[in-house]
């Protein structure tokens, strides 16, 4: 293994185990926001409870975010410093904002949000998570524009040449709204959400099959059985827009995702199946025409295939079948969440949602499902621009740092996989103990002497 | 070249990455050093009051490290790719330092076992002394020189990232920041565990007295670039000055029990020791240490000049929010830490 592998591994590795906590804490910081908002508009103590065993959980997941985050931002200068000062005039911007407008935001307000109970009033709490909640979409907001500039390169332009070519900023704004920016904000954000709901449906299923803590259960999971419909409802639409602009603007990804090899008249939509690079053929369940369909309204419109595109220039034979899989079950997620949702908003309007415990028993292992689509999805972006690092500019061989030792990167993947296995399994075990303890705590319901909080409505209820 | 009040575009960006490195030293050092003196402080009451103290506001401090890094990357990029590229093993050790201190604080309160505590209470100081060693590590490295080709790419040995000056500079980083720290807390204390720290803090001033006399011969001996501007530019000679007056400040403060002096001043020893290095290295960003004209500097590093306007004008628009909800929320939490009030634990 070189240094090129082992870097592509651990970045890989790095930012697939920390994109597990920030679509969480997007997600569930709406999710606070309804709870909170709930507790403000009827004053039941059931929502306080509720809102204040959330931030708990909270807390946790974005420490672990913000801890196994930092590195992401160094990570592209240790190990892809060509690459760096190739991008740093667009993606630094990006960063940048990310930095000063989202994550100071939100971490500043956190503080208030978990520690602030009883030192701010009713509605500076609800402001602050407010704030948080903001705080934690717009960082998505500058991430995936910064990401979506490499897979769509818009409003630069490229200075000096072979080792010192760098691409400039011409155009702040067509920069920011490049082709993809936007349907991809618009289908993390929703991704994040469902994660954040699924989080939320998952544990309170859990105790109303445990039979535990019912009110407060029956309730939260009503709020997030709300947005979660609505979240994956929308998907659909989003997912369906994110394909069209891959297809106009990567087609040589598109093809991938659909193992779609010859440029003929009509392209065919797997359900599920496998493709083999070398017989340059998919085989499974399929709708013959579906993807022309899809893509331009017409069976029989083509689609440009990956053979059209040269060896060097489109994702290799085992991306292909890489990201063939992954693009599927990352579609097979979607469909899952929508039809668990749906099903959940049947029974809910026959008035039997808490009835069925094999239904609440899906619902407690619901939220390993956004979390797959998150990582899958993202593989496929990823692999899928394979072998460009930006688009069309740069190849991710170019990027690498060039004085990159072979050991220090094998030194450093190893510590970074003990750190972070350690760092999971605490995470694991900090989330079962929160979970299995539940809400209600006899200490956090008393209001202490000099508590800003003897607002009226938590006395009246 | 464009010049606003007879500045140039990159020298205010080499000001704002200045102020936004000194920011995080002085805000996330008080953290790192309360985290360093930890362990010496010897009752589990003391020890959960001391990490009351630091776990709202440590998240915010470390941000600034985040829009640091984000204003290199951004406004200097080629500076950002070799020193991070250069100091591989330095930085990957800070962010696992950095990781480990964010876990340590949030997992040592939330179970009652002495075992579990003890073994955060470990991993929490050494995870600070680690971070305030790499951070002094990597600026020492900076101020010494690193070997690197007219690429930018390292070109040096990883032992010569641990020569005697870096050495010497992660060492002074500690000692500043268990001072810097002890003040702090003792803002935040009072009883038995606030006369502790009173004396603490005099030892650690003498500690820091100690490691900043080091830290100048050290200076003079290794880093003759510096002695050279001094005498071209007598003037400068201001900041050590003021350096060596507020340090001498924070003693008598503290006899005097003005706490919230003494850390004033130990936040101002904190950025005149920045500002220093800052002159020193100016226009000059990294040195490399084989070839003087291979030298990364603020011109031959920086983005285009759309770029720093643009993000001069986001760093107008978000300078005042973020001091804004700063101030908001350390105004919220003023006052003494106790034991039992975060819901959290």
């Amino acid at each position: 293994m070189n240094a090129e592998i082992l870097s592509r591994i651990q970045f890989a590795f790095t930012i697939a185990f920390h994109y597990i906590y920030p679509p969480l804490s997007i997600g569930l910081g709406v999710m606070l926001v309804l709870m909170e908002g709930m507790y403000l508009k009827t004053g039941k103590k059931v929502y306080e409870i509720m809102t204040r065993f959330w931030i708990k959980i909270f807390a946790l997941i974005f420490g672990i975010g913000v801890a196994t985050g930092i590195i992401m931002e160094f990570e592209f200068g240790t190990n892809w410093a060509v690459y760096s000062k190739y991008v740093g005039d667009v993606f630094g911007s990006a960063l940048a904002s990310e930095g000063l407008f989202a994550f100071a935001l939100e971490s500043g307000f956190l503080g208030i949000l978990i520690f602030g109970w009883n030192r701010v009033n009713a509605k500076v709490h609800f402001f602050a998570t407010i704030m948080v909640a903001f705080g934690a979409i717009f960082s998505a907001v500058w991430i995936v524009i910064a990401n979506s500039w490499q897979q769509t390169p818009a409003g630069f332009h490229i200075v000096g040449d072979g080792l010192h070519a760098r691409a400039e900023i011409t155009d702040f704004w067509a920069m920011v709204f490049n082709p993809s920016s936007m349907t991809r904000l618009i289908h993390v954000l929703i991704a994040a959400f469902l994660s954040g709901a699924f989080l939320v449906l998952s544990v309170h299923a859990y105790y109303i099959v445990k039979n535990k803590f019912i009110d407060l259960a029956t309730r939260g999971f009503k709020i997030a059985l709300v947005f979660a419909t609505i979240a994956s409802l929308l998907q659909l639409w989003s997912g369906d827009s994110s394909a069209k602009k891959v297809a106009a603007y990567q087609p040589a990804k598109l093809a991938a995702f659909e193992g779609h090899y010859d440029s003929a008249s009509k392209a065919d939509m797997y359900v599920f199946g496998i493709t083999d690079p070398k017989k340059q053929t998919s085989f499974g369940i399929k709708f013959p025409g579906g993807l022309s369909f899809l893509l331009y309204g017409n069976f029989n419109a083509p689609v440009k295939g990956i053979n059209a595109f040269k060896k060097e220039d489109r994702p290799g034979d085992h991306a292909i079948k890489f990201v063939f899989q992954t693009y599927h079950i990352m579609i097979v997620c979607g469909i899952l969440m929508i039809a668990l949702s749906l099903y959940g908003c049947f029974l809910w309007w026959r008035g039997k949602l808490f009835n069925r415990k094999w239904v609440m028993a899906i619902f407690c292992f619901s939220v390993f499902i956004p979390q797959i689509g998150n990582q899958v999805g993202w593989y496929s972006a990823e692999v899928g621009r394979q072998p460009w690092l930006v688009y069309g500019l740069l190849k991710t061989s170019e990027g690498l740092t060039r004085s990159l030792k072979e050991g220090q990167v094998l030194f450093s993947l190893i510590l970074f996989t003990l750190v972070y296995l350690m760092l999971f399994l605490l995470f694991i075990y900090m989330m079962n103990k929160h979970i299995k303890h539940g809400p209600a705590d006899e200490k956090n319901n008393m209001i202490p002497p000099g508590s800003k909080r003897n607002n009226p409505i938590i006395e009246n209820s | 070249m464009e010049k606003f009040a007879g500045l140039d575009l990159q020298t205010y960006w080499f000001l704002i990455l200045g102020g936004l490195f000194s920011a995080y030293a002085i805000l996330d050092g008080f953290d790192l050093g309360a985290g360093a003196l930890h362990l010496f402080l010897k009752k589990e009451e003391s020890r959960r009051i001391a990490m009351n103290a630091v776990g709202p506001v440590f998240d915010g401090n470390e941000v600034w490290l985040v829009m640091g890094g984000g204003a290199l990357f951004a406004g200097f990029p080629v500076a950002y790719a070799t020193a991070l590229s250069a100091m591989y093993i330095p930085f990957i050790f800070l962010f696992v330092g950095l990781i480990w201190r964010t876990v340590a604080i949030e997992f040592r309160n939330k179970e009652s076992m002495p075992w579990w505590r003890k073994t955060w209470d470990i991993v929490y100081t050494f995870s600070s002394i680690s971070i305030a060693f790499t951070l002094g590590l990597i600026l020492g490295n900076v101020v010494y020189g690193m070997s690197f080709n007219s690429e930018g790419d390292f070109t040096g040995n990883f032992y010569d990232l641990f020569n005697p000056y870096a050495l010497i500079t992660g060492l002074t980083a500690v000692a500043l920041f268990m001072m810097h720290g002890a003040v702090y807390l003792s803002l935040k204390t009072e009883g038995r565990l606030f006369t502790k720290l009173v004396i603490m803090i005099r030892r650690f001033v003498l500690f820091f007295i100690l490691t900043f006399i080091m830290q100048a011969i050290a200076t003079i001996v290794f880093i003759p670039y510096i002695a050279e501007r001094f005498k071209k530019y007598p003037w400068i000679f201001i900041f050590p000055l003021i350096t060596v007056l507020s340090i001498a400040n924070i003693p008598r403060l503290v006899w005097k029990k003005k706490y919230g002096l003494a850390f004033f001043f130990s936040s101002v020893t904190i950025a005149s020791m920045f500002s220093l290095v800052a002159l020193a290295l100016y226009p000059n960003l990294l040195i490399c240490s084989v070839a003087s004209m291979h030298n990364i500097n603020i011109y031959n590093a920086a983005s285009s000049t759309t770029t720093l306007k643009t993000l001069l004008l986001i760093a107008c628009i978000a300078t005042p929010l973020v001091l804004t909800y700063t101030v908001f929320v350390f105004f919220t939490f003023k006052g003494k830490a106790k034991l039992d009030e975060h819901p959290g634990d």
